[in-house]
């Protein structure tokens, strides 16, 4: 364990009596006391999660849009200063080199936020597919990045900004950010979120990130809000049906396949992928992404098969108990022809065929 | 470390699960405290046929926590004579009282001397002590 790398928010989670696991090679809370209480919190109050793991990698300079046009799936160059859109990167093969999101911090220059466990590759490729005049940062390690979660974080992201001259956070409608004064920064607050309810993420460097956590922990708990882990984390993006890299996305599928189409410049095109990911799609669509709930009592987990009429059609790629709604949720990839809503499908859990039904997703929805 | 509560009057495997006599001949298995806080909120136990018969330390069924999946392996051998159908719609009741009403089966022992050989509360205590280290 001792080569785990670790968030600064280490030793409170430690001392809160958190259950540590190796998640990206960071060690992290997977839990407080309860994953059911910490997801039921952030559905109810709020729950706060330390995210200090994902990186940041900055794109500055003149070439720096042109540069970023042509390494994400979404547009750039309209997204206006102080908003936040979700885009990929994909590889020439048209699949994903890792999901995240993009803020327009000004007229030439973009951060993303990428997933811990695509730091470096991520890095790597922005590297070798930067233009000229493109110059890039990697500001991981000196950012601590809180993630405030559910229904009364407007609230309590007002109070802890209170203290400064700036305005109140919750003026902030959904993916914008601004700049404000709170205990640990000065930092970035951005309405942005993995988990399907309201909530503020925030940066902020990263000696600071402990004053703001407890901070934040002070304002809150004694109205519902409070510190929540990795596998609260994965059960509230479940329900929101958001996709996990490593899980839906890989280097080998394409963002049409996961059914993210709607964050892909089809039209425009112009990005790294573009052409491969149109030809899979003339070549005809191999699996395409689909929630499923379980009618039957059981868990189905990622990797189980997904069968019909005894034959493997796909894999589940996420699965759980749904804490909102008391049964089990998943989503898996299967041929096109088997992915119609209302379909019925089998999950092999322990060589056992259980029976589930395609839904719409997210299977929760915001209030 | 953590605190786990560790009744006298049970008998307790290497595997995590505790044994006690209930009635004439007939004991009763469920998972530890230890084992009930590792594992997390259980979503659902997969039980065991009753009439099925298991050699000790064989699986009979599994438990499922929103996080984890784990095999229950039976301390004694013998055979399920009952399973606790409560649990299939209040699973929960194995984080809550564990000892109680959140047990899992109840066998007849082919041999009932196999529960002396089993570790009494301080060594099962030292066993997890162990690990927890």
């Amino acid at each position: 364990m001792s080569e785990l790398r670790r968030t600064p928010l280490h030793g409170r989670h430690v001392e809160l009596g958190a259950r540590m696991v190796d998640f990206a090679g960071f060690s992290l809370p997977v839990q407080y006391e309860s994953i059911k209480a910490e997801h039921l919190a952030v559905r109810e109050s709020g729950g706060i999660f330390d995210v200090s793991h994902m990186g940041q990698l900055r794109l500055s300079g003149p070439g720096a849009l042109e540069s970023a046009e042509r390494l994400l799936t979404c547009r750039v160059s309209d997204l206006a200063e102080g908003r936040v859109r979700y885009g990929l990167l994909c590889n020439g093969h048209g699949g994903c080199v890792d999901d995240v999101t993009l803020y327009r911090e000004g007229p030439d220059r973009v951060l993303l936020c990428v997933n811990a466990a695509n730091i470096d590759k991520d890095r790597d490729w922005l590297k070798a597919g930067c233009g000229a005049g493109t110059q890039l940062d990697d500001l991981s390690e000196e950012t601590a990045l809180l993630a405030l979660q559910g229904p009364r974080s407007a609230e309590f992201i007002d109070r802890l900004c209170s203290g400064g001259e700036t305005a109140d956070p919750s003026q902030l409608g959904r993916f914008r950010f601004g700049e404000f004064h709170f205990p640990g920064g000065p930092g970035r607050i951005s309405r942005t979120g993995y988990t399907g309810s309201d909530g503020f993420e925030i940066y902020l460097p990263a000696q600071g990130g402990t004053q703001c956590f407890d901070a934040l922990l002070e304002i809150g708990a004694a109205s519902g809000l409070i510190p929540a882990g990795l596998g609260a984390r994965d059960t509230l993006r479940l329900e929101a049906a958001l996709p996990l890299y490593g899980h839906e996305l890989d280097d080998e599928t394409s963002p049409l396949e996961a059914g993210l189409g709607r964050f892909v410049k089809r039209e425009s095109g112009g990005f790294i992928g573009h052409e491969a990911m149109e030809e899979r799609e003339r070549q005809g669509r191999r699996k395409q992404l689909v929630g499923f709930e379980l009618e039957e009592r059981g868990v189905a987990r990622a990797g189980y098969p997904i069968v019909l009429a005894d034959r493997e059609i796909g894999r589940v790629t996420s699965g759980a108990p749904s804490p909102s709604l008391g049964k089990s949720v998943g989503l898996g990839y299967v041929p096109p022809e088997n992915a119609d809503l209302g379909g019925t499908l089998e999950i092999l859990v322990r060589n056992k065929p259980l029976e589930a039904r395609i839904v719409q997703t997210p299977f929760v929805r915001r209030p | 470390m953590a605190d786990y509560e560790l009744p006298e009057a049970n008998r307790y495997s290497q595997d995590d699960e505790w044994v006690r006599e209930v009635e004439g001949g007939l004991y009763r298995v469920g998972i530890t405290d230890y084992a009930q806080q590792q594992l997390g909120d259980v979503v659902f136990v997969e039980f065991p046929d009753v009439g099925a018969k298991f050699d000790s330390g064989q699986a009979f069924g599994v438990i499922e926590s929103v996080k984890a999946v784990s095999d229950l392996f039976i301390p004694i051998g013998g055979e399920i004579i009952e399973v606790n159908a409560a649990l299939e719609d209040a699973p929960e009741t194995v984080n809550e009282d564990c000892y109680g009403a959140g047990w899992l089966v109840a066998i007849r022992p082919q041999d009932a001397a196999q529960v002396d050989a089993l570790m009494d509360a301080s060594a099962y205590a030292a066993h997890v002590a162990e690990r927890d280290a």
